[in-house]
């Protein structure tokens, strides 16, 4: 029975991971490119929500509201001010530049917030701490559910963006060919700018909900970025539903390598990722040098 | 080879009007000069240890080491255009080398050589695995691999945990001569990098592997094979970084796990080879020395230190790709090391005019 209850904490942890990852896969998605700041930026969203509680004396999942579309302009400035002339300067130029900005904001909010651990579980009440007790060792979080649910509501909202609105329309030519979308009147600038500000805003909800759930500090950003990205990878790239399947591996591998031993948690969503990747379906990136652009983002 | 036929289609036109002859060369006399100079520089260095201070030779140490990470992160994102973020896997896994054999009861500077091996050899192993991966994937992928390789070393008592351990079997040495020697080893080791990144871009390697920098559909269309090229240059930055991470612990005698598995270093290695000069051959040392200075300087200042050195990585990044280096490189009259061409075309006048690639 605790091995079932490892699984469905597992499920709810992945539910986490899946909102991180989201953002990731969409920037890669259109863009084509690992933006390695994305856990810092999540981090820099969880530190906003925290001023904004600590100020109003509110619940961050309140402070969320005004958080996001401060979030959703810094997304935007971003890619206009940085990402934007990074594209132009060939396939390494954005890696790099992103890297740097990884650097900048982590030290940027170690200088402002100083390097202390700290978590919005309290400010939170009683949703961070109740839980549904379905039998005597197997119980549910009101958070677990909460981020769960998010998260499909996230991922759900996007995919149907993508698939029914004009903007989707856009985003979906623009992945597939932007020299071909911008001759019909979609400039990819405007596209990936907007993909950006949407990508920066889910990571912040995902670093809001890490925050309430555990605990986080100014260098906490690297580690969520290498979950969202071992989601993305174990979820197959480009698919968003994939990329909820691969949260939850990751997450129930997580939480099935603490029973073992709590130390093995994140190695065992390591070696998982690492399995993947020497597996049949690592294969696949392979084959992928020009085919990948007409990839179709779903 | 394909880059000196371009060359020369391309500087015909140029030798037709000027009505002069026209000659590809590897080196003018000034690059000859200035390529004995360096190298007889390279070896004076040996004998440092005799004429200054230890604490210039452990400075002078830790200079090299920061040079061939600069030119082993160079080899992997200048040359093969693979920027990982997970260099540092290398790094830990030859400095945690020398501590497990050294524990063995190898001699600690034969550990050091030892584990630069071993290195290469897990660049070996990982290889099929992590080149499978592209641009962002392939970042990621290598710093989950440094991430998987940190926890390991954290579960091994053996190796100290998460505490850090100690490289025993240095301190019978007068610290003189253990500074001295380990100063030769570093100085070796950089040399011989140089030496092996050198002949790899003179002879025909070179030409495939900077056509493939420079447009990779273009260079597999006239058969370059990109994979094993990279599989060469990733076997190569694996040697390099488990050699400095080994030198490093010779350096410091003590290491953790959490710094020296740290991202930090390829925070350092993307500075270095960015202000320097992203797939130059010449750039990762002038980056290196302006790393070196100011991390003297400034380090300091801590978090402010760390923002400013992302600042200046992302600004050269995004204004001067080519580094420091291409500012004098376009007005020398002369290479350090000659690894490209150079047209010279000799006008009636006998006025030289010349063109160069690298």
């Amino acid at each position: 029975m605790t091995w079932v209850n490892a699984i469905v904490q597992g499920i709810f942890l992945g539910g986490l991971y899946a909102l991180f990852a989201c953002g990731l896969s969409l920037i890669f998605g259109v863009m084509r490119i690992i933006n390695l700041a994305h856990g810092d930026l999540a981090v820099l969203g969880a530190f906003l929500v925290w001023s904004l509680t600590e100020r109003l004396g509110i619940s961050p999942l309140l402070a969320v509201l005004p958080a996001l579309p401060v979030m959703l302009a810094v997304g935007y400035l971003l890619h206009r001010t940085v990402l934007a002339r990074s594209l132009r300067g060939g396939p390494l130029t954005p890696l790099l530049t992103t890297f740097g900005l990884a650097v900048v904001i982590q030290n940027g909010l170690l200088q402002v917030y100083s390097p202390d651990v700290r978590s919005l579980g309290g400010p939170a009440g009683g949703v961070a701490t109740g839980s549904w007790r379905i039998t005597s060792q197997l119980s549910a979080s009101y958070l677990g559910v909460l981020i769960l649910a998010v998260a499909v509501l996230v991922l759900g909202g996007l995919q149907l963006v993508l698939r029914r609105t004009a903007f989707g329309r856009e985003m979906r030519a623009t992945a597939q060919d932007p020299d071909t979308a911008a001759l019909v009147g979609v400039p990819a600038q405007s596209v990936y700018a907007r993909a950006t500000a949407i990508a920066v805003a889910t990571a912040t909800l995902a670093g809001v909900f890490l925050a309430i759930r555990s605990t986080f500090d100014a260098s906490s950003g690297p580690t969520q970025l290498i979950f969202a990205f071992e989601a993305v990878v174990i979820g197959g790239l480009g698919s968003l539903w994939g990329t909820l399947w691969g949260g939850i591996v990751l997450g129930v591998a997580q939480t099935l390598g603490a029973m073992i031993d709590p130390q093995y948690s994140i190695l065992a969503g390591h070696l998982v990722f690492l399995a993947v990747l020497a597996g049949p379906r690592g294969r696949s990136f392979l084959a992928r040098p020009l085919r990948a652009r007409r990839q179709r983002l779903t | 080879m394909s880059e000196r036929s371009e060359l020369i289609s391309w500087l015909g036109a140029a030798a037709r009007a000027g009505a002069g002859t026209l000659t590809v060369v590897r080196s003018s006399f000034a690059t000859r000069v200035a390529s004995t100079v360096s190298v007889a520089f390279g070896v004076a260095l040996f004998a440092v240890p005799f004429g200054f201070q230890t604490g210039v030779v452990q400075q002078l140490t830790t200079l090299c080491t920061l040079l061939i990470l600069a030119m082993m992160w160079n080899v992997l994102a200048g040359y093969g255009g693979l920027v990982s973020v997970g260099q540092q896997a290398f790094i830990g896994f030859g400095a945690y080398a020398t501590v497990f054999l050294a524990q063995q009861g190898v001699a600690p500077y034969v550990a050091v050589v030892l584990a630069a091996l071993l290195s290469a050899l897990l660049a070996v192993v990982l290889a099929p695995v992590v080149l499978r991966l592209r641009g962002g994937q392939f970042a990621v992928g290598m710093w989950v691999v440094a991430e998987t390789l940190a926890l390991l070393v954290t579960l091994d008592q053996n190796l100290g945990g998460g505490t850090g351990v100690s490289l025993r079997g240095l301190n019978t040495l007068a610290p003189d001569w253990r500074r001295a020697y380990t100063y030769w080893l570093t100085l070796a080791f950089t040399l011989l990098l140089f030496a092996l990144v050198f002949l790899l871009l003179r002879r025909r390697t070179g030409a495939a592997i900077r056509a493939i920098r420079d447009d990779e559909e273009a260079a597999a269309s006239l058969g370059v094979r990109a994979l094993p090229l990279r599989f060469m240059l990733f076997v190569l930055a694996g040697f390099g970084c488990g050699a400095a991470g080994a030198l490093i612990l010779a350096n410091t005698l003590f290491i953790q796990p959490q710094s020296i598995f740290g991202v930090q270093w390829t925070a350092y290695m993307l500075f270095m080879v960015l202000v320097g000069g992203l797939g130059t051959y010449e750039g990762p040392v002038v980056g290196a020395l302006v790393f070196f200075a100011l991390q003297d300087w400034f380090a300091q200042y801590g978090a402010g230190y760390l923002i400013g050195l992302g600042v200046v990585a992302v600004g050269f990044a995004l204004f001067l790709p080519r580094g420091l280096w291409s500012l004098a490189e376009d007005r020398l009259p002369f290479r350090l090391l000659p690894v490209g061409y150079a047209a010279v075309v000799a006008a009636p006048t006998g006025r030289r005019a010349g063109a160069t690639t690298s």
